[in-house]
């Protein structure tokens, strides 16, 4: 169902939020640089990036807590110029959660309600469907003191959830959960953004977090947007070596272009005895080029035997380090050249005869169209 | 933390250092319950000074006084006082700010003799009538520094997110101060109020200075009374005055803790 969602590759699709050339400057530094952004409705839509990058002033400045030094935010047809937070169909999930200690669960729920104007049965009934929501119902009356993490958590969500904004901004959302209800949270918060239809902007530096609820994420560093796109081309296609080493582990083998041939990229390096070939279509090289080869740990084959004369992308290297994880087993591999690759393999069966030792000499291989090159 | 055992050195020195303190206050607080006349001779247990004292009209007018001071002077200190704290905190590097800081704050140190005698100088100045009125002022000058320390480490460590929040929900600024701001720093704003009405309550030097006809407060009537002579009433007068001021300044402080752990605990 969720599969069809794509407004964002329809020419003719209006955008719910356009930052449009958004500049923002503290003094001398500048954390959001002349960045141009849509989101569409309905959308999940992640910004990641290291701390520092400009992610949470973007969404700040969406809620109305910053403006912007340059540039416009439209929301729907409206400029948000000029327009304070209180007046913005816009509503926020902070990072501490900021619940009011002075209320109850409840009446932290309602205050929104009640800036409406909303008759108290409205108030009532509402508050009672986001406590039913989030399934809090039996602790409506319990002060936030009272409560553990991930409580104050759904507190914050409902809360924020109560007004239906038209977006529902969330900074950090499960940062100060642990792994276990994290993991639980991130599927809970995609079904509920799911039946309530709501626009979710989510600003993160988890990019598990990112990768497991987002439509489309936006990678962003230095206050700018690197690469805008869904899951799996941000992981797959990266389009930068930034965003390769960000998001998810990588190995980087740099190099310099050869040729092309048959459509395959040749790739000339100190890391492998003959050039690597790579099947990357898209990338428009000249000869002699400076490039980064990337290729993710579980897309490189490890193995004892050599591997037949024709295979290609073959490097030899000695096994460093083992990490087993359970699901995973970690290689690290030194090649003569000093570099380590690392170099994953699904532990798919229980017991395996024989397997590779520490000191080991060992090959590791992967197929050209396993690797993206990333022009420097 | 760990629990160090006490030393004989350490009880020794606490009992000199209490001692030392509060032995002469306790000493005028069992000679408050003296039955007899003579000030420094004990001739057995007897409240009857406490009667006394309230049958003296002088006495009781002063102390009325002095509470009426102590209110007002307390309130128009505490709003000041809590007004600089938002400034303090919230509006960032003004131009000036240190200066103002300085300014706020300089009337805790000021000598008394100096606020008082400058206090004096300026209502004669102005052609103010010396009374009750120049007292009260005189004490919302020395005490509003006060209100302002206390209210201003609280919102030192108040989450502005809060704030944010409330606004978020659609409530505009004024409200936010009224809803969310205000009731947590309440506590706070209710220590200075102790505070500042204690301090103007056992104010003897500025009150003097500032104090005109028919405007005697139970300080002042006390040591006037004592030149005189020591009386067992006065004894009693002030075994009340310690009582009320160490109950105000033992809820200043345990309010102020109590807010500043509040918040502490809501942080995390």
């Amino acid at each position: 169902m969720r599969r069809s969602f794509a407004p964002w590759v329809k020419p003719d699709a209006k955008p719910l939020i356009r930052f449009e050339n958004v500049t923002k400057r503290f003094g001398d530094s500048t954390a959001v640089d002349h960045l141009s952004l849509n989101i569409f409705e309905g959308e999940f839509f992640c910004l990641l990036g290291p701390s520092g990058c400009g992610k949470t002033t973007l969404m700040r400045m969406l809620a109305g807590f910053e403006t912007p030094t340059k540039g416009t935010i439209t929301l729907g047809d409206q400029n948000l110029a000029g327009v304070p937070p209180y007046r913005r169909p816009v509503n926020m999930m902070f990072q501490s959660y900021a619940l009011f200690p002075h209320m109850s669960v409840e009446k932290n729920i309602a205050f929104g309600l009640k800036q409406d104007g909303m008759s108290k049965d409205q108030i009532a009934d509402r508050v009672g469907e986001m406590l039913r929501l989030v399934q809090l119902e039996k602790l409506a009356r319990r002060y936030p003191s009272q409560l553990s993490g991930g409580q104050r958590q759904r507190v914050a969500l409902a809360r924020a959830l109560a007004k239906k904004p038209k977006v529902l901004l969330l900074d950090e959302p499960l940062g100060a959960l642990d792994k276990k209800l994290r993991e639980e949270t991130q599927f809970e918060l995609m079904d509920i953004q799911h039946e309530l239809h709501m626009t979710f902007v989510v600003v993160t530096h988890d990019q598990e977090e990112a990768m497991t609820m987002a439509d489309r994420i936006a990678v962003m560093d230095h206050g700018r947007i690197v690469q805008v796109a869904t899951p799996g081309e941000i992981y797959e296609q990266p389009k930068t070596r930034f965003i390769a080493e960000f998001v998810g582990d990588v190995n980087i083998i740099e190099g310099h272009v050869q040729g092309q041939e048959n459509g395959l990229w040749r790739v000339k390096t100190s890391s492998a005895a003959v050039p690597l070939t790579i099947d990357d279509p898209d990338e428009v090289l000249h000869s002699g080029q400076a490039v980064a080869i990337a290729v993710r740990p579980e897309k490189m084959v490890i193995q004892r035997d050599p591997p037949g004369p024709s295979a290609i992308n073959v490097l030899t290297g000695e096994v460093w380090d083992i990490g087993y994880l359970g699901d995973w087993t970690v290689y690290r591999v030194k090649l003569a050249t000093g570099e380590i690759l690392r170099v994953t393999r699904a532990n798919a069966s229980r017991f395996v005869e024989n397997p590779i030792e520490w000191d080991e000499q060992v090959y590791v291989t992967f197929a050209p169209d396993a690797a993206v090159i990333l022009a420097e | 933390m760990t629990m160090r055992r006490l030393s004989v050195f350490n009880v020794t020195s606490l009992v000199i250092g209490f001692a030392f303190l509060y032995l002469p206050i306790l000493l005028l607080v069992i000679y408050s319950f003296n039955a007899s006349r003579l000030v420094t001779v004990w001739g057995g247990f007897s409240t009857h000074w406490y009667g006394a004292l309230f049958r003296n009209e002088a006495l009781m007018e002063a102390a009325w006084v002095t509470l009426r001071v102590a209110f007002l002077s307390a309130t128009l200190a505490t709003l000041l006082g809590t007004l600089a704290a938002l400034a303090l905190a919230r509006y960032g590097r003004f131009p000036g700010r240190t200066l103002f800081t300085g300014m706020v704050y300089a009337p805790m140190v000021m000598p008394e003799v100096i606020t008082g005698l400058s206090l004096l100088l300026f209502f004669v100045a102005v052609g103010f009538d010396r009374g009750f009125w120049t007292i009260t002022l005189a004490h919302t000058t020395l005490t509003m520094c006060f209100v302002t320390v206390v209210v201003q480490s609280r919102l030192m460590t108040f989450d502005r997110s809060l704030e944010e929040a409330a606004m978020d929900l659609g409530a505009p600024p004024l409200r936010t101060f009224f809803s969310v701001t205000l009731p947590l720093i309440a506590p706070s704003i209710v220590a200075g109020f102790l505070l500042a009405f204690t301090l103007s309550m056992d104010d003897l030097v500025i009150a003097s200075f500032n104090t005109g006809p028919g405007a005697t407060t139970l300080p002042i009537k006390i040591y006037s009374a004592v030149r005189l002579g020591l009386s067992p009433e006065v004894n009693a007068a002030s075994a009340i005055l310690i009582g009320i001021v160490t109950v105000g300044v033992i809820s200043a402080t345990l309010l102020s803790k109590r807010s500043v752990l509040r918040s502490r605990r809501n942080s995390h």
